[in-house]
């Protein structure tokens, strides 16, 4: 008997494969997973355990990170205001200490995003079953890992286990060929994507990028790019590491060092899809396509370039997307036809997983220096250690002498919990993911962009080609 | 979990696409215990004005909405945040199955762990649904058994993940049924660290000694 010849594998397949601790009768998969963070919002699965008298399997494995309710105005030891917010960051505190659990917590001067301090720590790398109760966890899959966001049932799962079933996804690779434009970032691929396929349209698939355009984008922008792949309905996304890769996650604190490093890339590099392997889709975008991108409507897919009109929902052929159109307008008070170019803002954000790592603040920061924005903003780096950074290269400088507000870190006023909200009928230019009703706060309305875009806005006070600026 | 294996109630009909978890349960509610009950908090913005008095024209506020157990909406339900408090508001609420031609990959899982059933029906089929419904709750009867719902004369098939459906049909918990795993994680754990020994992650310093 000869051995059968080794099917080419995806790099999907090879880190799940690795992962599989058994199959069960209905093909679905007992998965180990290697990282699980936890944050304030967490509390209804310690809740599960507590009542079932459970123990956390393996503490060691768990990272609690607060950053869904942080306040952005206070100072490092100052109590925190508002009762109900104290209250769900010292549950964060508790719940974390009761079962030994690492915790970034408010003061800590790594605190961040879970989605930004994961990576900046090493605690995210190539080959690794990440997840957490959030739905941007995809975010981590820019180093080539599978990670993806879950419930509280399933947060619940992994803190009593350290496993979770899964059912094998459908794969998806999405090629982006050639270079892009100045100007153009990896938000405008995502929104791009997005708009073309729909909101829902990876819905039961993991996506793999690939092409020239990855390839050439830096950590940051691939960590922006696999953020937003839910946007798109899929749950993880992911790009093979490269030497991009590796450059990053040397010297990270909580990484591997020394030998164990170069045996770690070593496997790392290993990580990538093989030829012949097979997808169940492939999709192709031209680089040279994507525009500067912005959102008009409530859902990510309505979404065009930034010299186009709003679209007019009394020549959709679809009775359905035109009825969705115009609710989507009614809501964002636009006229039909509107060019994106005159829509006047009210405010800015640059902040979220999405946008605010270091290469964002100094994209926008390029846009603003020696300018005056025109409308009030806030500027919320991604983590501490990034508000660091940015303040060692004088960009708090350019943010505050632009006229916006220089705070601390955390999900802010990108979904509105800890207090930083869009008032009820304000339109704001946004660096973050979702610009769902009622998102940044009851009767706001929210125009996704990248940095620099909401930069531009900022100093026109209309949505602006950051290009003609 | 309860089982779900068929029942007769009436549905709710809401003819939007794209309900995210956002508005499903804005994120303002959810410093709340689950013991509050979500179900004061479905659809909270669509179903109350500014002042918090209820839309009479809302399905949510029609009088017959009380007794409702499936609500039937439009492409890509519960899409968005992986907040599973959207779940609860709608269990609370007292539903026990949505019908919708997509959901949400998240939502829909979430819904399994609760004893929610997701039911993916044909656009076509929704529609005919719709005409049924109207703007009224309506008696509809749902077979998980035979993936069917029964709307007046009418019978429409429903897909759901059959291991989901099994899931929903005997009311598994997956804690109890992964701890029959144990040895076979304690091995698996062992050897993944021995393999690929960097996978252990460093310990951060506590931040007061960093």
């Amino acid at each position: 008997m000869t051995t059968p010849a080794r099917q080419p594998s995806t790099l999907f397949d090879k880190v799940w494969n690795a992962h599989e601790i058994l199959r069960d009768d209905n093909g679905r998969s007992l998965l180990w997973i290697d990282r699980h963070f936890v944050h304030e919002g967490s509390f209804h699965a310690f809740d599960k355990l507590r009542e079932r008298d459970l123990p956390v399997a393996r503490p060691e494995l768990t990272f609690g990170i607060a950053d869904h309710y942080v306040p952005t105005l206070r100072r490092s030891g100052e109590p925190v205001g508002d009762p109900a917010i104290r209250g769900m960051i010292e549950q964060l505190n508790d719940n974390t200490d009761r079962n030994g659990i690492a915790l970034f917590g408010l003061d800590d001067p790594r605190q961040g995003i879970v989605h930004v301090v994961g990576p900046e720590q090493g605690l995210t790398q190539p080959g690794l079953i990440i997840v957490c109760g959030d739905s941007h966890t995809a975010t981590h899959g820019a180093f080539g890992a599978i990670a993806f966001g879950i419930g509280a049932s399933e947060v619940a799962h992994v803190l009593a286990t350290q496993t979770l079933w899964q059912t094998r996804p459908k794969q998806m690779r999405l090629t982006v060929t050639g270079n892009l434009a100045p100007g153009v970032t990896a938000k405008d691929i995502a929104l791009t994507w997005i708009a073309r396929l729909g909101a829902d349209g990876a819905r039961g698939h993991t996506i793999e990028y690939a092409g020239d355009a990855i390839e050439a984008l830096s950590m940051e922008a691939r960590l922006t790019l696999c953020n937003l792949s839910i946007e798109g309905g899929a749950r993880c996304g992911l790009v093979a590491p490269d030497e991009t890769t590796l450059a990053y996650l040397r010297d990270r604190p909580l990484g591997p060092h020394g030998p164990q490093f170069e045996r770690a890339a070593r496997y790392w590099s290993s990580l990538a899809t093989d030829d012949g392997a097979r997808f169940d889709r492939d999709v192709v975008i031209e680089a040279a396509e994507i525009a500067p991108t912005v959102t008009w409507g409530v859902s990510p897919e309505e979404a065009l370039p930034i010299d186009q009109q709003v679209p007019d929902p009394a020549v959709m052929e679809d009775g359905e997307k035109a009825r969705q159109a115009h609710d989507s307008l009614t809501y964002m008070g636009l006229m039909p036809g509107q060019k994106l170019t005159d829509v006047v803002i009210d405010r800015v954000f640059i902040g979220s997983c999405t946008n605010a790592r270091i290469e964002d603040l100094r994209a926008a920061a390029a846009v603003l220096e020696g300018r005056r924005a025109r409308v009030p903003g806030l500027v919320s780096p991604g983590s501490s250690l990034v508000k660091r950074q940015a303040e060692a290269e004088g960009l708090h400088e350019i943010f505050l002498a632009a006229g916006l507000e220089w705070r601390a870190s955390g999900c802010s006023m990108c979904v509105g919990m800890n207090g930083d909200q869009v008032a009820s009928g304000e339109r704001c230019a946004s660096t973050t993911n979702r610009n769902f009703k009622g998102r940044q706060g009851p009767g706001a309305r929210t125009h996704l962009m990248s940095p620099a875009m909401v930069a531009a806005a900022a100093v026109t006070g209309r949505l602006t080609d950051v290009r003609r600026l | 979990m309860q089982p779900l294996t068929r029942f007769a109630a009436p549905a709710c009909p809401l003819p939007l696409a794209n309900l995210d978890t956002d508005q499903i349960v804005p994120a303002r509610f959810m410093k709340q215990p689950r013991s509050a009950g979500y179900g004061q908090f479905l659809l909270h913005d669509l179903r109350y004005d500014a002042e918090g008095r209820a839309r009479a024209d809302f399905i949510l506020n029609h009088p017959e909405a009380e007794g409702a157990r499936s609500l039937v909406t439009r492409r890509n339900f519960g899409a968005g945040s992986s907040r599973e408090a959207a779940v609860y508001a709608l269990v609370d609420f007292g539903f026990r199955c949505v019908v919708a031609p997509s959901f949400g990959d998240i939502f829909s899982a979430n819904a399994v762990n609760n004893g929610l059933l997701p039911a993916t029906v044909e656009e076509a089929d929704l529609e005919l649904l719709f005409d049924y419904l109207c703007d009224r709750p309506m008696p509809l009867e749902v077979d998980l058994e035979r993936c069917r719902l029964r709307a007046g004369e009418r019978e429409f098939p429903f897909a759901v993940n059959p291991v989901w459906r099994t899931k929903l049909i005997n009311g598994w918990d997956d804690i109890g049924m992964t701890q029959r795993y144990r040895a076979a994680i304690d091995r698996f754990a062992a050897k993944r660290l021995r393999d690929f020994p960097w996978v252990g992650p460093g310990q951060p310093v506590p931040s007061n000694e960093a």
